[in-house]
């Protein structure tokens, strides 16, 4: 007869037996595995001070006093955090609507080049600024944007476009687009990539064929190319709307100033300004697990979306 | 085969040649200029008009970087850092992703599980910073080699190269010839996994010279400011600081030709690699894409 138990327990004994037989292969999970619980899997277990009013005075996470949603309600009751989630989304909307679809764009014609050495010049150039830090990146686009003799300025009033020059850092309604536009250009060319690949694997007999019958060279790029490169394109965008809550912490903080802060203060830069600047650490815990939360939320609707719209999922 | 050209045809032809051109320009310009202006009289780029060519060329900004004390430990701190946490970080996820590849892994789905798991939930800056500050880790060195040494993206890259281009034949005729796992991993996996290798220690390596933000968070020591900080203080506070006056203090520069000096001497390890590098860095992001 059929007993669930002993079933289990011969397995738990094959298992270990395998496992006691393979601890030299074993050992070689154990320092990644090791890394894992300490700093992802423990802090886990530190989310349970969003519920609590915990302070730098006690020593575990479970000492201070519980008070339930608090937190929470105190965020989604203070118009400055309101303002954090919208400056967060607002970000997110632009580059999702403007910049997104100027990468394809930008892979559909990179792909059009027809002498090679020129394409892969091209692309060699468009991903380099991938590879130098936002620091570094955003100090030359300021540089570039100066009040005082910057280029842009520069160039503006000796065309006559302008009289005074702009202050393109110091006006907090510029900072979205100016967000979204800094990194479209340093990740225009990185994100072509993945574009070009799905391209080069479209069926060349296609473009023959359309040669044959006339097609002219936007038709076939409208005609083939595109629709080639649509599952990747459904897949890249619902991944992309899945990340609608975060943008990078490191480029906002580089950019933020007394001026735009109004604008340009996003979720991740405002949990590390009350809770290490501050100290309100419940409070700030609380507002980056509702961040963690929305995400994983996110991405569990974009799978669906995925499997429905591409025929696959995101994982 | 040969193609008819319509006149649109043409038309496109040129316009997008010319605005592909526009695009390395517009990319590379922004980089020129401040190099350019790395090399000029600081005094006399603030006139403006410093394009493509330096007007009063001077090598003072870099003298009075290389000069700073403050600017010369942050470079110290960032190869040291670069160097260490790149290599043992590849050398942890590389042993992981070849014990992960194996079929006869025990625990193979909850090794998986857990590392997705925390590819798909941040648990937060602030429990994160209360288990480095428990583990004694802030303002210490060590706080940039461990809290990101595994990475489980990268163990996903490594052991799908490892499954398409080692054979398991191989490992199990290794084994028969009584060779450990571990001579396996070294002797066997690794010589035979150079270009996946090379990529990870690249992606690692430019990861590490770029991150700033565990040390904005995790350290207020001096002695550990990495060279990322030590700018994005520099150009976050408008280049008022007292780094770059005291810098700028050298005849003729002034706190941003300084501040451009210091910029390139922060990026040039990477720009001087760049052309014998990227050639990895596409094949890598191509293992990615295609098993991601």
């Amino acid at each position: 007869m059929f007993d669930p138990i002993k079933r289990l327990s011969y397995t738990i004994r094959l298992k270990s037996e395998q496992f006691l037989r393979q601890l030299s292969l074993q050992s070689m999970i154990l320092p990644g595995l090791t890394l894992m619980a300490i700093f992802e899997y423990w802090p886990l277990y530190g989310l349970i001070i969003a519920f609590e009013d915990y302070s730098i005075i006690h020593e575990t996470f479970f000492e201070a006093p519980f008070v339930g949603f608090a937190h929470f309600k105190e965020f989604f009751t203070d118009p400055n955090a309101l303002r954090v989630i919208r400056n967060s989304l607002g970000i997110n909307l632009i580059g999702l609507l403007v910049a997104f679809p100027i990468t394809i764009i930008f892979a559909l014609l990179l792909n059009e080049v027809t002498v090679r050495k020129y394409k892969r010049f091209v692309q060699t150039v468009s991903y380099l600024p991938h590879f130098v830090s936002w620091v570094i990146f955003i100090g030359i686009v300021e540089l570039m944007l100066s009040v005082d003799n910057g280029v842009l300025n520069e160039v503006l009033m000796n065309l006559g476009l302008i009289k005074e020059p702009i202050f393109f850092m110091g006006r907090a309604d510029y900072f979205w687009p100016l967000a979204a536009f800094t990194r479209l250009a340093k990740e225009m060319g990185w994100g072509a990539i993945i574009y070009l690949a799905a391209m080069a694997g479209i069926d060349p007999q296609l473009y023959e064929a359309a040669i044959v019958d006339g097609a002219s060279r936007l038709q076939r790029m409208w005609h083939i190319t595109l629709p080639g490169i649509s599952q990747t394109i459904i897949i890249l965008f619902i991944l992309r709307a899945a990340q609608s809550i975060r943008w990078g912490f490191q480029q906002i903080y580089m950019m933020q100033n007394p001026v735009n802060i109004s604008m340009s203060e996003t979720i991740e830069t405002y949990v590390f300004k009350t809770g290490l600047q501050n100290l309100r650490f419940s409070y700030a815990t609380a507002v980056g697990l509702f961040q963690s939360v929305v995400s994983v939320v996110l991405l569990i609707i974009a799978d669906q979306l995925s499997k429905r719209l591409a025929g696959k999922g995101i994982f | 085969m040969a193609e008819y050209r319509t006149k649109t045809d043409w038309a496109f032809e040129i316009f997008n040649y010319i605005l592909m051109a526009a695009i390395v320009f517009f990319t590379l310009f922004p980089f020129w200029n401040a190099f350019v202006g790395s090399f000029n009289k600081g005094i006399d780029f603030a006139r403006g008009g410093v394009y493509f060519w330096p007007r009063e060329f001077t090598l003072s900004n870099y003298i009075a970087v290389f000069q700073n004390s403050r600017i010369l430990s942050a470079y110290r701190v960032t190869v040291l850092r670069t160097v260490i946490g790149t290599i043992l970080s590849v050398l942890v996820c590389a042993l992981f992703a070849y014990a992960f590849s194996r079929k006869d892994l025990v625990g193979k789905n909850l090794y998986g599980v857990m590392g997705l798991g925390i590819m798909f939930f941040y648990s937060g800056l602030i429990p994160t910073y209360m288990i480095i500050k428990r583990l004694g880790l802030i303002n210490n060195f060590l706080v940039y080699l461990f809290p990101h040494m595994f990475n489980f993206f990268y163990v996903l890259m490594m052991q799908a190269y490892f499954k398409e281009n080692i054979p398991t034949s191989l490992i199990e005729s290794a084994k028969m010839n009584g060779a450990g796992e571990y001579r396996i991993f070294f002797s066997l996996v690794l010589p035979l996994s150079k270009p996946i290798i090379a990529v990870m220690l690249l992606f690692q390596g430019v990861w590490h010279w770029n991150y700033y933000k565990d040390a904005l968070i995790y350290t207020t020591k001096p002695e550990l400011e990495t060279l990322q900080l030590l700018l994005m203080k520099v150009i976050r506070t408008a280049q008022q600081s007292s780094v770059m006056a005291q810098a700028a203090a050298t005849a003729g520069t002034t706190s941003t030709s300084v501040q451009m000096a210091t910029m390139m001497v922060a990026t040039l390890p990477i720009l001087a690699l760049y052309p014998f590098l990227q050639r990895y860095f596409v094949k890598g992001i191509m293992v990615g894409a295609v098993k991601g």
